[in-house]
C-alpha cells in the first residue's frame, strides 16, 4: 500500500483513499491513494495528463470523485461543496476579479465571510506586507506585472488562512528568474505560514528544490512517493528514474550479493535484495561516471561522440564497445573521438526491478 | 472607377437612406399644414404635439413598454445566456439556434401567433400582452450580446470565487455579472431601440384601445397626414438615432478593450 510506505510524519491532514476518477469513461485517475501530513510540502510532479491537476481539484472540490474517499482532518469530504471547504487555491493563471482591486480581491474571501470591517483590513494589510505588495491597494489588477499579480492571487488564498494551501503551477507563466525567486519565497512563506502546501508541477528541478515530499505521477497513477533525495537517488523505476533529472538506464543482472553485471563488465555495488541471476535495470547519474586518467584504468572503455559545454560542467555523450550510449557530466572535457576509461563507484550504481512494463511498476 | 464617380456614388446612396428623413425633419418645422410649400419656419406642430393627449398618452405607453420590456429582457435573457453558456454540444448549439430565431422571423409572423396565443389562452390584451411581446422580441438581442462576454471570461474566475467561500449564486451575483455587465446594458440597449422601434407586433397583440407611439401614428396617417406626424416622427428618428449611437460606442470600446486585451 502506498501508504504503508510514508512514513508517519506527524498529523495527517489530507488523505486519498482509493480515489478514481472518470471522464466520459476514461480514466484519468486510477485509485490513487496518498497521505497528507500538516504542515507538509508535497509536489505532485509529472507529465501533462498524468492526471496531477485533477488530483488537485478533487482536493479543492472542484470534481467528484467517481469512486473512492478524500479525507480531511480524518473526515470524509467527498460531498462538501468547495465553498465549504478549509482549502484555498492559487490558481495557475492566477484568476484574478478584473473588476475589483488588489485590496478588494484580497478581501473577497473574509468579506464573504463576513467578518468586520476592521479584521478584514488588518489581515488583507498583513498578507499584503507577506507578499510585499504595500501600497498596491488602489492598483487595478489588470496592471499588476505576471509576478505581482501571482502576489496578489497567493495573497488572496492565504489571507483566509486556510489549513491547507492548493497551488496549481502557480509559476509556470513567470520567466526563469522571477520563477527561482518565487520558488524560494513560497518555500519560506510555507515555514512562515505553517500551513500544508499541496504544489501541481511538471517541472522536476521545482519540485525538487521545493518539497518535503514529492508524488510522482503518470497516467493517472503514482510511480513513487518519497522525499526530493530518495527520489532522485532511488527512482523505482525506469519512468521515475528518466523524469527526474538525466540518467543512463541499461539492462543488467543481479549475480550474487553485492554484485551486478551490465555492459559487459561485472560491478561492485551496494544493492542486496535481489535473487542470484535476477534480470535488473541498472540506473547511472551523468555526474557519477568518472572518467579516469588513463583509459586502461577504467572499467569500461567509451569513445566520445559529442561534447557540449554546460557552465559548471562538459555533457558528453559516449559509445560503449557494445553500442549503449552514455551520458556524462564531467568538470574534466574529453574531446571528440577520443577513446576514455570510466569507472563507477559502488554506491552510485542503482538497481531497480525489472519492470516489463511501468504500471506493473507502479506504486500498488 | 475614377474616384470622383467613387464620390459620386458614395452620395447617390446616402441621398437615397437619407433624404426622406430630411425632408422629413425639415417640414416638420414648416409653418404651413401643407407638405408641398415651405412657408417659414416654425415650432407650431411640436408645440401642437405636446398638446395633444392621444400622442401623449402614446408616448408615455411606448416609453413604459420599452423600459419595462427591455429590463425583463435583460434580465431573463443573462440568466437565459449564462445557462446556454454552460450547455456543450448539441444541446447548446440547439438551444443557441432556437433564441435566435426570433431574430430573422418576420414580424407579421411574431404579431399574428402571439395574437393567437394571447386569444387562446384568453389573455386580456392590452399594456400587459404588448410588454409580454415586446419582452419575447427583445430577449435573443441580450442573450447575443451576453453570450461573448461570457465566452471571453477565465472559466477559472469563477472556481475562484467558490474556493475563496462564496456559494455559486454569490459567485454568480458578485463575480460573474460585474465582468458581463456591458454585454448585460447593450443587450438592454437593443431590446429598448427594438420596443420603441416596433409597430407590427405591437399592432397585433394590442387591444383595449391601448395604443403605443407606432400605432397611434399610423391611425393618425389613415385619417390623412398631419404635420403633427412629421414633429414625432422626428423625435422618434433623433430618439432612436442617439441609441444607436450609445450602442455603437460601448459596442466599440468593447472591441477595443477585447484587442487590447490580446496584444498583452
Amino acid at each position: 500500500m502506498t501508504y504503508e510506505t510514508q512514513p508517519a510524519a506527524g498529523h495527517e491532514m489530507i488523505r486519498l483513499v482509493d480515489v478514481h476518477k472518470e471522464f466520459d469513461g476514461e480514466t484519468v485517475l486510477d485509485r490513487i491513494n496518498l497521505s497528507i501530513a500538516k504542515n507538509e510540502f508535497v509536489t505532485l510532479l509529472g507529465p501533462s495528463g498524468c492526471g496531477k491537476t485533477t488530483t488537485l481539484r478533487i482536493i479543492g472540490g472542484f470534481e467528484t470523485p467517481t469512486a473512492g474517499d478524500v479525507l480531511f482532518d480524518g473526515q470524509r469530504i467527498n460531498d462538501i461543496p468547495a465553498y465549504q471547504r478549509k482549502v484555498n487555491t492559487v490558481f495557475q493563471r492566477y484568476a484574478l476579479f478584473p473588476h475589483l482591486n488588489v485590496y478588494d480581491n484580497i478581501a473577497f474571501g473574509l468579506r464573504i465571510a463576513k467578518k468586520d470591517a476592521k479584521d478584514i483590513r488588518e489581515k488583507v494589510t498583513s498578507a499584503l506586507e507577506l507578499v510585499e505588495l504595500r501600497g498596491f491597494e488602489k492598483r487595478s489588477v489588470s496592471s499588476l506585472s505576471g509576478g505581482q499579480q501571482q502576489r496578489v492571487a497567493i495573497a488572496r488564498a492565504v489571507v483566509n488562512e486556510p489549513k491547507v494551501l492548493l497551488l496549481d503551477e502557480p509559476l509556470a507563466a513567470l520567466d526563469l528568474k522571477l520563477r527561482k525567486e518565487m520558488q524560494l519565497e513560497l518555500k519560506n512563506m510555507q515555514k512562515q505560514l505553517g500551513i500544508t502546501f499541496v504544489f501541481v508541477t511538471h517541472d522536476q528541478e521545482e519540485a525538487l528544490t521545493m518539497s518535503d515530499t514529492v508524488v510522482v505521477m503518470k497516467e493517472g497513477v503514482i510511480h513513487q512517493i518519497g522525499s526530493p533525495i530518495s527520489i532522485y537517488n532511488e527512482p523505482r523505476n525506469i519512468f521515475v528514474a528518466d523524469f527526474i533529472g538525466e540518467s543512463v538506464i541499461l539492462p543488467g543482472t543481479y549475480l550474487e550479493h553485492c554484485l551486478v553485471t551490465f555492459a559487459g563488465q561485472k560491478f561492485v555495488c551496494v544493492d542486496t535484495d535481489f535473487a542470484p541471476g535476477e534480470s535488473v535495470d541498472v540506473v547511472i547519474r551523468p555526474e557519477d561516471v568518472d572518467i579516469t586518467e588513463e583509459p586502461s584504468e577504467g572499467a569500461l572503455r567509451l569513445k566520445v561522440t559529442s561534447v557540449v559545454f554546460k557552465g559548471v560542467h562538459y555533457e558528453m555523450l559516449a559509445d560503449g564497445e557494445d553500442g549503449q550510449e552514455w551520458m556524462i557530466h564531467s568538470t574534466t572535457m574529453a574531446p571528440e573521438g577520443q577513446i576514455i576509461g570510466v569507472s563507477i563507484k559502488p554506491d552510485n550504481i542503482h538497481l531497480m526491478k525489472k519492470s516489463a512494463s511501468l504500471e506493473g511498476a507502479a506504486v500498488q | 472607377m475614377k474616384p470622383a464617380l467613387k464620390k459620386a456614388y458614395l452620395w447617390l446612396v446616402f441621398t437615397f437612406l437619407y433624404a426622406p428623413i430630411l425632408v422629413l425633419v425639415v417640414f416638420s418645422f414648416n409653418a404651413s399644414k401643407s407638405r408641398a410649400s415651405w412657408e417659414g419656419l416654425s415650432l407650431r406642430w411640436y408645440i401642437e404635439l405636446f398638446q395633444d393627449k392621444a400622442i401623449m398618452t402614446a408616448l408615455a405607453n411606448t416609453v413604459i413598454i420599452a423600459v419595462v420590456s427591455a429590463v425583463a429582457a435583460a434580465i431573463v435573457g443573462t440568466v437565459a445566456a449564462v445557462g446556454i453558456h454552460n450547455l456543450k454540444g448539441w444541446k447548446k448549439s440547439f438551444i443557441m439556434n432556437v433564441t435566435y430565431l426570433p431574430v430573422l422571423n418576420p414580424d407579421i409572423v411574431i404579431g399574428i401567433s402571439m395574437m393567437l396565443l394571447f386569444i387562446v389562452v384568453s389573455f386580456p390584451r392590452g399594456l400587459a400582452s404588448l410588454i409580454i411581446a415586446h419582452i419575447t422580441f427583445g430577449l435573443p438581442y441580450v442573450v447575443i450580446s451576453v453570450l461573448p462576454k461570457l465566452a471571453q471570461l477565465d472559466p477559472q474566475i469563477f472556481d475562484a470565487a467558490l474556493d475563496l467561500g462564496a456559494t455559486p449564486r454569490e459567485a454568480y451575483m458578485q463575480v460573474i455579472l460585474p465582468q458581463i455587465m456591458p454585454g448585460v446594458f447593450t443587450g438592454f440597449l437593443l431590446a429598448f431601440t427594438m420596443s420603441v422601434d416596433d409597430f407590427v407586433v405591437s399592432f397585433f397583440v394590442t387591444g383595449n384601445g391601448v395604443a403605443n407611439l407606432a400605432i397611434s401614428i399610423y391611425s393618425m396617417a389613415r385619417r390623412g397626414i398631419n404635420p403633427k406626424i412629421n414633429a414625432v416622427l422626428t423625435l422618434l428618428f433623433a430618439a432612436v438615432a442617439a441609441m444607436m449611437y450609445l450602442i455603437q460606442k460601448r459596442m466599440g470600446k468593447g472591441v477595443a478593450k477585447g484587442a487590447a486585451e490580446e496584444l498583452r
